[in-house]
């Protein structure tokens, strides 16, 4: 631990948002400003037969009403991650225009953009532009999708299927299924959920004729992606004149990382109308065209031997996709989920199908976890049913499974970089006083309410890397990040970072480590994120990744300081390799000398006493950090929660976790990631839920009204603690903290509910109305 | 039409349509966009500013309906460089990451104050169900404005 790094630094980011200066997109108005507003199909699935534009055009204040017509040439919309089938086929790819011209696919899939002076005209106008539809039948449900008979999505897709993967070795895990002491089986469903950051989308993009520049500024997890698509991908403008800024960004989980249709229609609508275009989705709009999370359905069937210990996993899941692949929704259900399904175990054989098919609903992408929180639930749930059927308490089963030795190849691909499972367990159990339940569940049924325990554990894997091997699996783009550090003259350092935060403060935990590497005060450092005009290259942030960029920022520094240490041979006038840094002072066991960081800066932009052929002056360096592998973070949580029979209703009534995330930058801000984690994860076990309606496939909980968001007064005060095995995979041993929340925390739930109703299982969300039927099962209706 | 208001503590007189809202006449006509619309059903409360004093969802008023009010917004609440104790105890007790709800946090935890005083966290809890935060899990955002409570009867 440094003066900074390790420790509750308060957020140097803090000031602007208390006082209502900071700076999101919808706060942007531009000279001459135009304003979006889309046309969507109120259908989910429908043939366009006439699309009439001319009543809109009357509308007051109407700028121009762009339509596919007008889109003739531009691509559609790419899905970045190619998924092979396993007869080796490519995924296919239902064809996804930026807008509708023939078919719609889910409800509010847009059809059409009017801009206009104001928002209220635009909205206006976009009611008035006619659109006739033939509708079709639909499907909604996963399940259904490839049944025979059903509606079909995309000409030249039979069966609704995009692919039918595997991971792992279905021969080995069908024998040792076959000669297993105990094999338990479990069909259960991940529902699907909608993200809502509390910022909604929104982008305002200029056009530039003079300069043939366009800037666009977009709340979005990655800026540097969207500059290269619009780009080299839409032609909108040439990677060096086209500047993507992503200011102050609301909060993303994931939904904010995909390419979207509306922002690229906006862009070209700059062009057009030759004045910049402003759009801002209103929250019915984000609940139907945020890409949604989660939704499969999956069968597991788990082998064991005679005591307890796992012999093979057998998954068999669908993926809804909704309408079209959306930019890493093939990713998601495979090379996220397959390959976490040894969870924190030895499990000798495992084998994942996923089938991924298409629905007429939104397409499904990244929300907080992608992939893992549905690879831990299967794991975790029927972990639990196993110890039910063989009368073993949940945390022995677990303990008596761990993965003790690290690296761990485990059978489906990922080799865990470090571990301390049984700690996290130990940690866990004490933070929630597991041996003290069996008192307090004596207690609540005095009080008449069932109160039951959950334990789980997880496994996760963030900071995704290597490019090399990601492309092997499919991957379109590199996966490093980058950073450049800049040292001015008089030793203040501004940090252009290709990370991008949206909640997690990197700019107090980047400037935290630059501090205590250079030894200066954390005021004098300056992070610079989400503009391609100031920092050339990056990947943003998803996927917890930010140790990525918090280790090119480490060596970038790192640069610098060797930099420093050969200026500072000349100025000390002793051999370089004697000069050493500590505590932001050059210092040489040869002189008495010494020289501060500032010093050295200032020598080096002064350049006057070093030879400038041999050393350059100035002090900028740069490094983009591609990690050797992914880091795996991991934990064990204890959800306790009272039942009450009389309503169904579910209270969580204690919550602890035990995580471990390695080297922790800022345990401040882990612990707050870890509350909005567990939070979002608690939602999804009780009450967020995405429903359409089965026959017209319309979306039934699109507004806070009709979706269950975590609200503060149905939450309990969190117990957590922390245990540290480094990851070997970055110099600062670092591994991610942003979704294993919402990883651990959907498992844990249900494994209390189930504990408390002595159910082997009930899916997700736990409604008082579900419970209360299990509950009643004699009661009318 | 036009609305006159006193908004943080200045007289402006503003042009209008009979549809503007409230929050749109912060935000659009007087550039004041520390006010979020975070929802279309009012229900999340980002909007949230003090009209007369009292926490109101400025996404749920006309601006016309407070044409001669008294508005505060959370660019109004420090004074002369110095922070609301409701502000400083969001920065200091972590009730924020994204900050988008955060300006409606505050000014709810100001009223909130008005009318229970220093609340324990349950109130706060329940006093918070109208407004939404999708990234701390509202620990945070509970531990700072009962701190803020404290600070604010400790001003007082
Ligand atoms: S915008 Fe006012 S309550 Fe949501
Ligand atoms: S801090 Fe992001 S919504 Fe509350």
């Amino acid at each position: 631990m440094g003066r900074n790094f390790g420790r509750p630094v308060r957020r140097l980011e803090d000031g602007r948002f208390i006082q209502g200066n900071g700076r999101f997109v919808d706060d942007v108005i531009l000279p001459r400003q135009t304003y979006a507003a889309f046309v969507r199909s109120p259908y989910a699935h429908a043939r366009i037969t006439g699309l009439d534009a001319a009543p809109a055009l009357q509308m007051p204040g109407v700028v121009r009403v762009m339509t596919a017509a007008d889109l003739a040439g531009a691509p559609d919309m790419p899905c970045g991650w190619m998924i092979h089938s396993r007869d080796g086929a490519e995924m296919k790819v239902g064809s996804r225009p930026l807008l509708a011209s023939d078919t719609v696919r889910y409800v509010g899939e847009p059809v059409a953009v009017v801009v206009a002076e104001s928002r209220d005209q635009a909205r206006d106008a976009a009611e008035a532009v006619a659109v006739d539809y033939d509708e079709l039948p639909v499907v909604v449900d996963c399940g259904d999708a490839m049944a025979p008979g059903m509606p079909q999505l995309h000409p030249a897709i039979s069966d609704n299927l995009a692919y039918d993967w595997e991971l792992g070795d279905e021969a080995a895990v069908d024998a040792a299924l076959a000669v297993a002491a105990h094999r338990v089986e479990l069909t259960l469903r991940n529902n699907r959920l909608i993200p809502n950051a509390m910022e909604p989308r929104a982008c305002n993009a200029d056009w530039d004729a003079q300069d043939e520049k366009l800037t666009v500024w977009m709340t979005h997890q990655n800026p540097f992606g969207m500059r290269t698509l619009y780009s080299a991908y839409y032609g909108l403008a040439a990677e060096h004149s086209l500047r993507i800024v992503s200011p102050d960004v609301g909060g993303g989980f994931g939904a904010k990382a995909p390419n979207y249709p509306e922002e690229v229609v906006v862009a070209f609508a700059a062009k057009l109308v030759r004045r910049p275009v402003k759009w801002t989705a209103d929250r019915t709009e984000a609940f139907l065209t945020d890409a949604h999370g989660r939704d499969h359905l999956t069968t597991a069937t788990l082998g064991l031997d005679a005591e307890g210990r796992f012999l093979a996993l057998k998954v068999d899941t669908i993926a809804n996709m909704g309408g079209y692949l959306s930019t890493t929704g093939s990713l998601i259900p495979t090379y996220m989920y397959g390959t976490m399904l040894s969870g924190q175990y030895v499990i000798p054989a495992i084998h994942c199908r996923t089938r991924a098919v298409y629905t007429n609903t939104c397409p499904v992408d990244a929300y907080r976890g992608a992939g893992r929180p549905e690879a831990a639930y299967v794991v975790e749930r029927i972990v639990n049913v196993a110890a039910r059927a063989i009368g073993v308490d949940q945390a022995e089963i677990r303990r008596r499974n761990f993965i003790r030795d690290f690296p761990y190849q485990t059978p489906v691909l990922f080799e865990y970089d470090s571990g301390d499972y049984e700690g996290s367990l130990n940690q866990a159990l004490a933070l929630s006083d597991y041996a003290g339940f069996p008192a307090r569940k004596a207690e609540a049924a005095a009080r008449g309410k069932l109160r039951g325990i959950g334990v789980a554990a997880y496994v996760e894997a963030c900071g995704i890397g290597p490019s090399a091997i990601l492309a092997k699996l499919g991957g379109g783009a590199g996966m490093w990040d980058s950073a450049e550090v800049r040292v001015n003259p008089v030793g203040t350092v501004e940090v252009l970072s290709g990370a991008h935060s949206h909640g997690q403060g990197h700019a107090t935990t980047l400037a935290q480590l630059v501090a205590d590497r250079f030894g200066v005060p954390i005021e004098s450092i300056r992070i610079v994120q989400g503009d391609t005009d100031r920092i050339q290259a990056g990947t943003g942030t998803y996927g917890s990744r930010a140790s990525v960029g918090m280790s090119a920022t480490f060596n970038a520094c790192e640069k610098i300081i060797a930099k420093g240490r050969r200026i500072c041979a000349h100025l000390l006038q002793v051999p370089e390799d004697s000069v050493r840094f500590a505590d932001g002072v050059f210092a040489s066991a040869a002189t008495n000398k010494t020289i501060p960081f500032g010093e050295m800066a200032a020598a080096a932009h002064a350049a006057n006493a070093f030879p400038t052929r041999e050393i350059e002056p100035g002090l900028v360096e740069s490094s983009f950090f591609d990690p050797p592998n992914f880091t795996y973070p991991s934990g064990v949580y204890v959800a306790e929660v009272e039942i009450d029979p009389l309503t169904g209703v579910t209270e969580v009534a204690a919550f602890s976790a035990a995580d471990d995330f390695g080297i922790i930058a800022n345990p401040m801000i882990v612990e707050g990631q870890i509350h909005g984690g567990l939070t979002q994860g608690i939602g999804q076990a009780l009450w967020e839920e995405c429903r359409y309606d089965p026959d017209t496939a319309q979306l039934i909980t699109a507004s806070y009204l009709d979706y269950g968001m975590p609200r503060a007064d149905g939450l309990p005060e969190f117990r957590l603690a922390f245990g540290c095995a480094p990851s070997p995979s970055n110099p600062l041993g670092m591994k991610g903290c942003g979704e294993a929340g919402a990883i651990g925390s959907p498992p844990a739930v249900i494994n209390a509910i189930c504990d408390a109703l002595a159910i082997d299982h009930l899916d997700m969300p736990a409604r008082p109305e579900k419970v209360w039927r299990l509950l009643h099962p004699k009661a009318a209706g | 039409m036009t609305v006159a208001l006193r908004v943080n503590g200045e007289d402006v007189r503003i042009d209008v349509t009979d549809r503007t809202l409230l929050i749109h006449a912060l935000r659009d006509h007087l550039r004041l966009t520390g006010a979020h619309m975070g929802c279309d059903t009012s229900q999340c409360g980002a909007c949230t500013v003090l009209v007369d004093g009292v926490a109101v969802k400025s996404c749920a008023m006309l601006a016309g309906q407070a044409d001669g009010c008294e508005v505060v917004t959370i660019e109004g609440l420090a004074r002369d460089g110095a922070l609301h104790p409701m502000q400083a105890a969001f920065a200091e007790h972590h009730g924020l990451q994204c900050g988008f709800c955060t300006p409606g946090m505050i000014m709810l935890g100001i009223d909130l104050v008005r009318r229970r005083g220093a609340a324990d966290e349950a109130t706060v809890r329940s006093e918070l169900a109208g407004n939404l935060c999708r990234c701390t899990g509202y620990q945070n955002i509970v531990k700072a404005i009962a701190a803020g409570a404290r600070d604010m009867a400790g001003a007082a």
